[in-house]
């Protein structure tokens, strides 16, 4: 660290340089250059964020044309894997399948986020952050916690069940309510459901309460200022919402597992967890992977766009984080 | 102004109720089984038995797996800071080529499902020759700890970056005219008043670390973290103590949530 007083201007850091020595020590210039300056402090976030982000990504994406011989991996570059992966109807089914299991996850976080988040931004008058931030809470609250509740809730010797045979319903317990698709949508939908009302709480709560005072004043009900009004604004925050929900159930391997018996063999993630995993095929996994990666990527681009048309003045959030902070 | 008796708004309270329930139960519910005296999970509830407390302390490796946790969440809280506030700052006040592909990439990890990026690190470690399990027993894995740090300081970065969006930069300015250089200037002037927000997203990377999985799943070595131990145990049988071991986790969890967001208020109410 040079000492206090040294020249704090150079010609091209934009302040006057009065002071400047004729012959400045490389320290000095390296302190005032701002090309210098800017290579010195990204050095660091630059070089990790390629090093373990975009590195890894693309060597996904490249071990996906390896060939796998005799069970060991080869860098020979070859197309087999997507050959296997569109040739065949199961990994395309698999991918319709967890897509319809996210959909179906989507829409039911939708329904259930978008009056939590009206009745937050509209009704509540009074610890207003405080009921949001109980909203978000089971988000940090771990994901392991959430799949297992349901898990001891939908048993043969579950709570439901226990409870549906204690009040006379139903004389043995059922057993289709654990290891089905509708256990895992049903779990999904409740780890989710905070994503989903994240942003759309956010757009609801920035709409001035100016523009719904105007539509009624021009006789507007409540029916139609909602739908002319707030719907319409809203509209950003439900495509991020619903983005999140999607994506994330999409690509959600853990509660399939636990809670979706033989079906969740079907998810997609779980085949790439069980060909990285037990199958030991890294390349048609990585292939996999990088159709997921790719459907992910249109999905976020084209919800980026819609954001970006309707939304008016607030800046475009990126994720989920963002969200997370008492607004 | 609609009244707060008139049918639709009571309907929409009530749905909202039942969505907050529905939120909430599943919790309640296995915080409160945990007290269940029975090794059975089913109805119905017994409660009264801190037993299963006990059990949890005496589990050795369920004790070993949240000590491998804490170590992990402090080593990416540590990765993520080192990373993420240059990084804030870099976004903040630097311009280069890439450096809109720069934010886009490293929110990446918060944005994709967590499998992807598990896959392509475990990839990576796997090409670069980096064991899963080396650097035990000092950490859980170097993969794993590098990898969280890879995932999490986006968190960081985008909490940070954000905080310096809001920061009066005559304030710097102020501080260089009454002849401080530019390091007295960064500790006591930008330092701590980015300080809340900095503190803040390191315990939100604390929280999320301790609670990852997906990334972790596939980049532990021999040494379970705390989700992945409950995860295993889930997997042969349940009993309460796993129902324990939830509450604590949940307690911790919302604990850090709380002190989270006292920061954020604290530093908004400042302003």
């Amino acid at each position: 660290m040079p000492a206090e007083g040294s020249p704090a201007g150079a010609p091209g850091d934009g302040t006057p340089a009065a002071g400047t020595p004729a012959r400045a020590t490389l320290v000095d210039r390296v302190r005032t250059n701002r090309r210098v300056k800017t290579l010195v402090a990204s050095a660091i976030p630059v070089t990790w964020v390629v090093v373990l982000l975009l590195v890894p990504y693309a060597l996904l994406l490249i071990q996906s044309f390896w060939r796998l011989r005799n069970g060991t991996l080869t860098h020979e570059l070859t197309t087999e894997n997507y050959r296997r992966l569109f040739g065949t109807s199961l990994y395309p089914a698999t991918i319709l399948y967890s897509a319809g299991v996210a959909l179906r996850v989507t829409v039911f976080s939708l329904l259930l986020a978008f009056p939590v988040a009206y009745v937050l931004a509209f009704k509540v008058r009074k610890h207003k952050t405080l009921l949001y931030m109980a909203v978000i809470i089971p988000l940090w609250v771990s994901y392991v916690v959430r799949a297992y509740a349901w898990k001891i809730i939908l048993g043969q010797q579950g709570i439901l069940n226990g409870l549906l045979m204690s009040m006379g319903i139903i004389r043995t317990p059922l057993t289709v309510l654990l290891y089905s698709t509708a256990a895992v949508v049903l779990a999904l939908t409740h780890i989710y459901t905070p994503f989903t009302l994240m942003p759309i709480y956010a757009v609801l709560d920035a709409i001035p309460p100016a523009l719904k005072e105007a539509s009624q004043d021009l006789y507007a009900n409540r029916w139609r200022t909602f739908i002319h009004v707030i719907l319409p604004l809203s509209l950003p925050g439900v495509v991020a919402g619903c983005t999140f929900a999607f994506v994330l159930s999409m690509g959600d391997f853990l509660a399939p597992q636990l809670l979706g018996g033989n079906d969740s063999a079907l998810m997609v993630s779980n085949l790439v967890w069980s060909l990285f995993g037990v199958a030991y095929n890294w390349p048609l996994g990585a292939a996999v992977s990088v159709v997921m990666l790719a459907l992910t990527l249109v999905l976020l681009w084209v919800a980026g766009r819609v954001e970006a048309r309707g939304s008016y003045g607030g800046e475009a959030r990126a994720s989920v984080t963002d969200y997370a902070a008492p607004v | 102004m609609p009244r707060r008796s008139d049918p639709l708004t009571a309907g929409l309270w009530i749905s909202a109720g039942a969505v907050f329930a529905f939120i909430y139960a599943p919790l309640a519910i296995v915080i409160l089984y945990s007290l269940h005296d029975s090794s059975i999970i089913a109805w119905p509830l017994k409660l009264g038995t801190l037993r299963w407390y006990g059990v949890l302390v005496h589990d050795t490796s369920m004790l070993a797996a949240g000590w491998a946790s804490v170590k992990l969440a402090v080593l990416a809280v540590i990765i993520a800071l080192a990373v993420g506030v240059p990084g804030a700052f870099v976004l903040d006040r630097y311009d280069f080529p890439g450096k809109g592909a720069f934010r886009r990439l490293v929110m990446l990890p918060l944005i994709l499902p967590g499998i992807i990026t598990g896959v392509a690190l475990l990839s990576f470690f796997s090409f670069v020759g980096l064991s899963l399990s080396s650097g035990f027993p000092l950490v859980p894995g170097w993969p794993v700890v590098l990898g969280h740090g890879a995932a999490l300081t986006s968190v960081i970065m985008t909490q940070v970056y954000a905080r310096l969006q809001r920061f009066d930069r005559a304030l710097e300015e102020a501080s260089g005219d009454l002849y401080a250089n530019e390091w007295q200037t960064f500790w006591r002037v930008t330092l701590p008043s980015i300080r809340p927000a900095v503190l803040g997203a390191a315990l939100l990377v604390f929280t999320l670390s301790l609670d990852e999985i997906a990334v972790t799943f596939f980049l532990i070595g021999r040494q379970n973290t705390l989700p992945l131990q409950l995860w295993g145990l889930l997997r042969r049988g349940i009993t309460p103590e796993v129902n324990a071991a939830a509450t604590v986790i949940f307690a911790v969890s919302l604990l850090t949530i709380v002190l989270w967001s006292r920061m954020i208020r604290d530093e908004k109410g400042r302003e």
